[in-house]
Parts: structure tokens; sequence; C-alpha cells
């Protein structure tokens, strides 16, 4: 390593000191956050019964992750929310897949695919429940069907605004449409594919929690929903 | 010499539900072995048309585009051709040529270089060998050669975008040429560079092309860059596109396309070429 300039390490240790204030900060809004709550909830300023406060938070965590309930309803969760974050990846790239394949198929189906996800799935949930029975391959379904026609749409339009010359250079070197596939419109679609699952991941943990509200017996969604059935504010405040 | 492609009363249109706008017609001319033909003509007269019916990526509405096979092509031909494109024996139907992969002898260079920023350059020159399966030993030895031959070998790994326009535009090249095309097809490649990598890249492909003997066939709407490079230059009318005028241009067989730029003939080419192209204005 050669010596560093003096303009150099100034400029290092501007930079560090700006990240540590950042970070200082944050922790700062966090904290006084939490001291607010604690004391509005202590003096009475806001009904610790419906607000909660930290500390009894803080104390009900404890108590379920003494007896390790909270571990279980979060894996359930979990579980439930990655099933059908992998089954929409899955799915919705098999799908575009074929409905770029296929023009007249993709031109037959466009409205119903608009119409699907301009649903309220939430509404669906109950539905799904009353045909398939409130197991948990049902809450997957439900998680599934929030986000995958919204995925499907999505990464059709990305497939479809791939440069038509880049196409037209694999038909040039003698590729066939199955070349085009895989050799440009998949790779290139590899970023908006990331994109994508970053926010179908939020879509079905939604999801999987409106699965939970309606039917089960475990998981975060079952215990907001007992949480407020029984007053137990803090657990629903704790997730 | 030996005939390598034949146009005869090419036309095309094309066609939106708005009507119909009629691109080529009646396009007649013959490519020799070894020739270098340029294409001009005003903007939007229908010349990048012309190359995709030439290369096969559409289809003739009037007329027919032949392609004369070379020889070790010829057993492998379809044995019933055609009966009504078929004035010789020896030749095939663009159509069932373009069946034939193990035959694919038209190299087709783009606008842009299209390499693919998730390939390596290696990667990306070798796209062409490997849709078609010929991705042997001996094909990789020869891309790497020609790597080297141009001056790329050492970015081999680089993505395409650490390269330059020109070295860009050279990688373009040499992935059309690993295919051994016997006609090159050249679809305004340099008009994406600027204009001293223009020249520079001109000269070098120009190089390279009578280097390894291949006919080519240059779309341009640069003047300058089909008298320096051309060995005949092709004018075609405004749209719907005719040939108005076929010019040979004869200069010294080992004078480069730089140098061919000042010699005193230059001029005199560009004028006539220019003369034909803004007759009717």
């Amino acid at each position: 390593m050669s010596e560093i300039s003096l303009a150099q390490q100034n400029f290092l240790l501007t930079q560090k000191k700006h990240k540590r204030t950042v970070t200082v900060s944050r922790l700062c809004i966090f904290i006084l956050f939490l001291v607010i709550w604690e004391s509005a909830a202590q003096f009475g300023f806001i009904d610790s019964f419906i607000f909660s406060s930290p500390s009894k938070v803080f104390l009900c965590a404890y108590g379920m992750i003494q007896d390790h309930t909270l571990f279980i309803h979060i894996g359930i969760t979990l579980f439930e929310t990655i099933a059908s974050f992998l089954l929409v990846t899955f799915f919705a790239l098999i799908i575009t897949i074929l409905l770029w394949l296929n023009k007249r198929l993709s031109e037959t189906l466009e409205p119903y695919l608009v119409i699907l996800n301009s649903l309220p799935k939430s509404a669906l949930a109950p539905l799904l429940i009353v045909w398939l029975g409130a197991t948990y391959k049902t809450i997957i379904i439900t998680g599934i069907s929030v986000a995958i026609f919204g995925s499907i749409l999505s990464l059709y339009t990305s497939f479809q605004s791939v440069d038509p010359e880049k196409i037209k250079l694999i038909y040039t070197i003698g590729g066939k449409k199955y070349h085009v596939l895989t050799k440009v419109v998949l790779p290139s679609n590899i970023p908006s594919l990331f994109s994508l699952m970053k926010v179908n991941i939020g879509l079905c943990l939604v999801g999987v929690i409106i699965g939970e509200f309606i039917a089960s017996r475990q998981g975060l969604g079952y215990l907001i929903i007992y949480g407020s059935q029984v007053f137990k504010l803090f657990y629903i405040l704790l997730l | 010499m030996e005939k390598l492609l034949e146009a005869s009363h090419v036309g095309y249109s094309y066609h939106t539900m708005q009507g119909e706008t009629p691109a080529l017609s009646n396009i007649n001319f013959t490519v020799h072995k070894g020739d270098f033909l340029a294409i001009v003509g005003p903007s939007g007269c229908g010349k990048s048309t012309l190359l995709s019916l030439l290369s096969g990526l559409l289809k003739p509405e009037h007329g027919s585009i032949f392609l004369y096979k070379p020889g070790d092509c010829t057993k492998a031909a379809d044995p019933k051709p055609d009966s009504l494109q078929t004035p010789q024996d020896n030749i095939l139907s663009h159509r069932q040529h373009l069946n034939q992969k193990s035959c694919h002898t038209i190299g087709y260079m783009l606008q842009h270089d299209h390499l693919f920023e998730w390939r390596t350059i290696e990667k990306n020159v070798m796209l062409g060998l490997e849709i078609q399966k010929k991705l042997t030993p001996e094909t990789k030895e020869m891309v790497h050669d020609m790597l080297k031959t141009y001056g790329l070998y050492k970015f081999k790994d680089a993505k395409p975008s650490q390269l330059s326009g020109g070295m860009r535009q050279r990688a373009a090249l040499i992935r059309t040429l690993a295919l051994k095309p016997e006609l090159l097809l050249l679809d305004e490649p340099f008009s994406a560079l600027d204009y001293q990598t223009r020249l520079t890249v001109g000269d070098d492909i120009g190089e390279i092309i009578k280097k390894e003997q291949k006919t080519a066939i240059l779309v341009t709407h640069d003047l300058s860059e089909a008298v320096s490079l051309g060995t005949q230059v092709l004018v075609l009318s405004k749209r719907p596109a005719t040939i108005k005028a076929v010019i040979d241009i004869d200069f010294p067989d080992d004078i480069s396309a730089l140098k061919r730029r000042n010699s005193p003939e230059f001029k005199n080419y560009f004028n006539q070429i220019w003369k034909e192209l803004n007759e009717d204005e």
C-alpha cells in the first residue's frame, strides 16, 4: 500500500464521523421513543391497558421465550411464509415463461390476470378456508394468492421490455426461440426477478398473517387475533 | 468470379392495421465471392429491411434471393428444391438454406454490439458457437486466436462495459466471424461510435474482412465510409427503395480504408454517389 495523503486521511475521517453520527442518532430516536412511551404509561398520560408499555411488552416476550411458545409461533409463520414465497416465485416464473412463449395465450389471459390481481385477496381468504379447510396448506395458498398475480404481471412486463435488437441478434447467429429465452430473456431479467422477490416476501407474510387471522391455532396471525380478543394488547404490540 | 448471392426482383412491404408501407421494390443485384458491396440510400429507405431479407430473418414478398452454396455444403442440401425458385441446381432458396443449421453461412452484424453484460467477452464471442452447439476445443482455439489477433485476448475475462466502443465492436465482429460465415452482412456497424473511433474501427474491420477473405455487404448512410470500404456501391432511392445506380469503386488492392480517403479518386466517387442520391431533388 502506498502512503495515504493528508487530504485523503481527512476525507476518511470525516466520512467515519458522519457514519457514526447517523448510527448514534438512529439509536437515540429508538431509545427516546421507548422512554416517552414507558413514562407516559407510568404517569397515566395514556391508558396502559390499551396502549400497553415497553416493560409489559418486554415481560411478555420474556415469558413466551421461557415457555418456547414464541418460537413455535414464529417458526410456523416463517415456514408458511417461506413456503408460499418459494411457490410464488416458482409458479410466477413458469407461468410467465408460458405466456411469453405463446402470445395468443398471453393476450387472451391478460384481462383475467388484471382482474385477479385487483381482487381484494384478503377477502378471498375466508372462501379458501371454506373450500380447503383450516389447515396450514390453506394458509400457504392464501399467501400465494396475495402475491402471484401481481408477480406474473410485472415479470411479464419486464420480459416484454427486453431489447428486440438483442433478440434479433440471437436469430442472426442461428438461434431459436428457446435460445432467446435461455440466453437473453432469462439472464437479462434476473435483476427484476430479485427485486420482485424482495417485494414478494413481504406480500407473502401479509397473506399468511391474513390466513392465520381467520383460521389457525398457531402462528403470529393467530397470536394477534387471540391477543385482541383477550385484551392482552401487549401481544399484538410485541409482534 | 464465383457468384455467392443473387437477389432477383425482390420486394417487401410492411403491414400494419393502418395500411401497407412498401419498403423495397424490384431489387436486383449479384454479389460475387470476395466483393465488398456497400449499400447507401436516404434514411428510412429500407436498407436495413434489405439486410434482414438477405439474412433470411424476413421472407421476401416478391421475387427471391438465392444463395449459392459453397462446395462442401451442397451434398447436405435438400434434394428437391422449390421448383419455382431454382434457376440452377446448386442454388437453394433462402428458407431452405436457413433450415440447415450445419451450413449457416451468413453472418449478420448489427448496429450496436449487443454484447451481454452478464457474460465475459470470451463467453460473448462464443455465444453463436454455443447456440449452434459447435463449441469444440478446435473452435475455442480458433476464437482465442482471433481474440489474440485483434488485441482482445487480455480482455477475455472482462465484462463488456469495461471495454471501449471500438473494442466492443471488434468483439462483436469476432462473435460473427466465429461462425465462419461465407457472407457478412454489416448493418451500419460503426454508426454508434464517435467519429475518430469510427475511422479506425472502420479501417480495422475492413482489414479484418480482407484478411479473412470474406464477402461483405455493408449498409451505411455515410457515403465516405461506403467509398473507403466498398468495391461496389449500390445507391438506393427513397422509399419504396429501388436501385438507382451501381458504382464500381476501383482502388489498388493493398491500400487501406484510411488511405483511400486521401487519394484523389475518393472525391470523385463521393461526388458521383452524392449526385445519384440527390438527383431528383
